[in-house]
């Protein structure tokens, strides 16, 4: 793979898209679909990448840093986004600029029926919450719509979520 | 345990005395009333809700305001609801944090049942099994004091848990308009 190879794809666009956004932090718990994005935040020296036991944490971290004056991005999977549904209120409570990068299960070629039950509900569960939300299933929408998701988070003090479709990502290479 | 003396209120008041620079955030329920009885101030951020978050958004204060000391003060059963944020503020070691947990052994808020720390956990040592560099109970105003100083200087990530008296004093409510303390909060760090 050449260099520039190495830096293309949607996952590459959504770090650029995080990093011209301002964030100073990225927060998240460990998922194959925001591989590239964590291992380049881990990399940055630019950046304050936060590993949680909980996507829970990830609220209140970014709530603190809001209040210090900086943004973040929360980073997760959709089983995750249950773990976070009374900590949304906080977001409600103070208004501060909380944006979501979702990796969806649960609803395309899962291989998992476990993931099942929470992928189907996430995007519900989030607007019960009041988050925004949009859907990225193709490459090509995923900076446009994080730009956009972006804004009206950090700009509105908005609660903003991006779910990244699990058609997007691809099936899940089931190995042993 | 049980001959604990120390009053909250008291201890709540000497901690965050002559604060300077302090940034402080409440947990939920009783630990905020202490330090809105110790005065209000525009660097206080006090939670309604959101429990379990307390430790958490301090990590993130701390670490966007890396010159100021931060206090997240909170109640056992705050705390104990976000147990895992000792494990991940443990990873960042943040100079600036001290964590501190108002421990009575009761949920206050909710009639006075015990909490976990009352039945034997100890949280002080959760955090140090984590790998706070720093942690510590403490049982008098010396100990109190002791803690300002430290966190004054900044001496590094540091959680305490102070024990209290099982007492309930008259509630000294904070605003509860979340959007009000967060401008407040920001227009004080300029």
């Amino acid at each position: 793979m050449d260099a520039k190879a190495e830096t293309t794809g949607w996952q590459y666009d959504l770090y650029r898209g995080v990093k011209s956004a301002g964030v100073k932090h990225v927060v998240y718990v460990p998922d194959a679909g925001h591989s590239i994005a964590i291992r380049e935040a881990e990399n940055d020296p630019d950046m304050h990448a936060v590993v949680l036991t909980t996507e829970e944490e990830g609220i209140g971290y970014l709530a603190g840093a809001w209040l210090g004056g900086e943004r973040g991005v929360l980073l997760m999977q959709s089983s995750g986004v249950g773990n976070c549904i009374n900590m949304l209120s906080l977001q409600v409570s103070i208004r501060f600029p909380l944006l979501m990068l979702v990796t969806m299960r649960g609803e395309w070629a899962e291989f998992n029926p476990w993931q099942n039950p929470m992928g189907q509900a996430t995007e519900r569960a989030l607007k019960l919450m009041g988050v925004t939300t949009w859907r990225a299933d193709a490459p090509q929408d995923v900076a446009p719509l994080l730009t956009s998701a972006a804004s009206m988070a950090f700009e509105g003090d908005g609660s903003c979520a991006l779910l990244l479709g699990q058609r997007l990502i691809g099936a899940k290479q089931w190995t042993k | 345990m049980d001959q604990v003396t120390l009053d909250r209120r008291a201890a709540v008041t000497a901690l965050v005395v002559e604060r300077k620079d302090l940034l402080v955030v409440a947990g939920l329920g009783s630990a905020a009333y202490d330090l809105m009885a110790a005065g209000d101030h525009d660097s206080n951020f006090y939670l309604w809700g959101g429990m379990g978050s307390a430790a958490m958004i301090g990590l993130g204060l701390a670490t966007a305001q890396p010159q100021r000391p931060v206090l997240a003060l909170t109640g056992d059963g705050e705390m104990l609801m976000g147990m895992g944020a000792l494990a991940t503020i443990a990873l960042r070691k943040p100079n600036n944090l001290t964590v501190a947990v108002l421990d009575n052994g009761h949920y206050g808020e909710t009639g006075m049942q015990e909490s976990h720390t009352r039945r034997g956990v100890a949280l002080d040592r959760v955090a140090q099994a984590c790998g706070f560099p720093w942690t510590g109970t403490i049982n008098d105003m010396d100990g109190i004091a002791a803690l300002r100083a430290r966190m004054a200087a900044q001496q590094g990530l540091a959680f305490a848990t102070i024990k209290i008296a099982a007492e309930n004093p008259p509630r000294v409510l904070p605003p509860r308009d979340g959007v009000f303390l967060k401008n407040r909060f920001r227009a004080a760090l300029g």
